[in-house]
């Protein structure tokens, strides 16, 4: 310090070992920058207690027939509807190419149990729950932008994009389902 | 103004001790007392001072509200209920945070269609212009959260329908619409941070608005002539004349405020809120708040969900790209006869949005009249009347503008602001 010049010739002499230490610096700042970042954006994500999602269990004597029963999952509404051989032959009948997001009645329904159709209860235009029975196709109807399913729960009118979503679910005995 | 030279004389032997460390009475002078304000200033001019007594009011009674409020999903619908009922003067702190809201809209609308009409937008106030954007951006963040937090059935549902607009992004809309949410669904997890973010973003606000007025203060106040300020003579001092014309616009406002507080406070509401929330049953009709009506119609007018997205936060970023569509070099739309029509139907045009965002797409704009389907809608249906009104407005902004501007024969712009008031002054008289 008491010799400026000697500090100044030595800066001069060596510049990439100055260099060597500026970027050393900035990269340590940016990669401690990051790792704040990480844990302070994560924290914001669905809680394990979120994530260890309970499964839920139904008895499905409850629901008579050409009725729905609308069940909280996730947070979410689940229909559970029983539906008449009418309701399952309309839905069957469909031709692929009438339809949105083209999918059979048979891809949505267990083999066997055609009168359960499970679905989430959530419109997949912009997640408002659609109204039972009502609409052009005799399935939902979803009450803010007009959208319509038919008794599959396929979209068939409206701005939705998507067909109702079917959730994960197995048949424990013939009158009870776990779903998740 | 930048080149506005201090004449603050620190008076007493305290003031001479701060201003040598601290000089804030001196920032204070020269910015609310001695600053030039052109002479020409009208009523138009006084929404930025109600807006700042709106923030003021929003803050107070919002930190009042927090202080008995739970943001919990099985207590938050009862303990604004509780305001209302049993804590001692709740309802009416409630009802002024609650309508405070519509009532910052309604001067921010005017605030910014004020600054439109005589384009207080332009060099050198662009960056001014645009702080106030980032200000109105976030007036609806944090309005929409608050909406959100009494968790009755509006409360809800509207926040499943906006969250899940993030969701139709292709690719990373899921991802960032959990993220947002927290989980799987509009929950707790998405209460709370709400709860959160709406009391952070008012502060957040107040911020931007005195980077807004220290912008204001370098470029100096446009005025209705829409001419720069050129001598002493087109100003007068802030105080006491803005004082105290800004103070009995805020009288006047307040009146109006007090209208709705006490004679009508759910006016502007929606009854469904008195619903505590229920996940599993949608209201037959989802509307916003009044003042989200346009923006929400713009978004049901695109028959794309992802599209429908788009075209509602473009409406928005529009407006900051205003100073550079402009291409007129004349300010103040008294000089600008063609354009001033054109304004005249936006206005209309954006109250229309408004209106048709408060309708079923489907119903009828002129109930029996013949229609026939036109697309995907009956042409006499509000999803027609919407669509009209959404190209307009982005008509107005991405081809009129530029184009009118080019092609306008402007009135003859007065030399100074002094000639321009003696010009009005003379014509009233003779």
């Amino acid at each position: 310090m008491s010799e400026p010049d000697n500090t100044a010739a030595a800066v001069n002499d060596d510049p990439s070992r100055r260099d060597f230490i500026y970027i050393a610096a900035g990269a340590t700042a940016v990669g401690a920058v990051g790792a704040i970042a990480v844990p302070l954006v994560a924290q914001m994500n669905p809680a394990a207690d979120t994530l260890a999602m309970a499964s839920t269990e139904f008895d499905l004597t409850k629901v008579q027939e050409g009725q729905q029963i609308v069940i909280k999952w996730r947070g979410k509404p689940v229909f559970i509807r029983s539906r008449t051989g009418a309701e399952i032959k309309a839905a069957q009948d469909t031709p692929l190419a009438d339809l949105k997001d083209p999918q059979t009645d048979a891809d949505r329904v267990k083999a066997g149990k055609e009168q359960w159709l499970i679905l989430v209860g959530s419109c997949t235009h912009l997640g408002c729950v659609p109204t039972f029975g009502a609409g052009d196709y005799g399935g939902w109807f979803c009450p803010c932008h007009g959208s319509h399913y038919d008794t599959s729960g396929r979209i068939r009118k409206g701005p939705a994009p998507l067909n109702l979503v079917v959730p994960e679910y197995d048949f424990l005995t013939d009158t009870r389902v776990k779903i998740g | 103004m930048s080149d506005h030279q201090s004449t603050y004389v620190p008076k007493t032997g305290f003031e001479k001790w701060l201003d040598s460390r601290l000089p804030i009475v001196r920032l204070a002078y020269d910015s609310f007392v001695d600053y030039p304000t052109p002479k020409n200033l009208n009523y138009w001019w006084t929404f930025g001072g109600i807006l700042s007594v709106c923030l003021a009011i929003q803050i107070i009674t919002g930190i009042i509200l927090a202080m008995h409020y739970t943001p919990h999903v099985d207590y938050a619908f009862n303990s604004v209920e509780r305001i209302m009922r049993d804590v001692n003067y709740g309802w009416l702190i409630r009802y002024v945070h609650a309508n405070g809201a519509s009532m910052f809209f309604f001067a921010v609308y005017i605030h910014m269609l004020r600054g439109l009409y005589y384009g207080s937008y332009k060099a050198p106030r662009e960056v001014l212009w645009i702080l106030g954007c980032i200000i109105f951006f976030l007036m609806i963040a944090t309005a929409f959260m608050g909406y959100v937090l009494p968790w009755g059935q509006m409360s809800f549902h509207g926040a499943v329908v906006i969250t899940n607009l993030i969701g139709s992004i292709p690719l990373i809309g899921g991802p960032i619409l959990t993220w947002l949410q927290g989980g799987f669904a509009v929950d707790q997890a998405t209460l709370n941070r709400f709860f959160s973010l709406h009391y952070l973003l008012p502060f957040v606000i107040a911020g931007v608005v005195i980077l807004h007025i220290w912008a204001l203060h370098v470029a100096g106040q446009n005025n209705p002539a829409g001419v720069e300020i050129k001598s002493k003579e087109d100003t007068v001092a802030f105080t006491p004349y803005a004082t105290v014309k800004d103070g009995v616009a805020i009288i006047v406002f307040l009146f109006l405020f007090s209208v709705f507080v006490f004679f009508m406070p759910n006016a502007l509401g929606h009854a469904d809120n008195y619903i505590p929330a229920n996940p599993l049953v949608t209201p037959a009709h989802i509307v916003p708040e009044w003042y989200l009506l346009p923006f929400y119609a713009i978004l049901r007018a695109i028959p794309d969900k992802f599209g429908g997205v788009i075209a509602m936060f473009g409406s928005i970023a529009v407006i900051f790209a205003l100073p550079w569509l402009d291409t007129s070099k004349v300010k103040s739309m008294r000089y600008r006869p063609v354009m001033r029509w054109f304004f005249v139907i936006f206005v209309i045009v954006c109250l229309g949005l408004g209106w048709c965002g408060a309708q079923l797409p489907d119903a009828q704009v002129i109930p029996g009249l013949p229609s026939f389907t036109l697309f995907d809608g009956q042409l006499n249906s509000y999803l027609w009347l919407t669509r009209l009104f959404t190209i307009y407005y982005f008509v107005f902004f991405l081809l009129i503008m530029p184009w009118i501007g080019l092609k306008e024969e402007p009135l003859p712009v007065p030399a100074s602001i002094s000639e321009a008031v003696l010009a009005e002054h003379n014509k009233k008289k003779g």
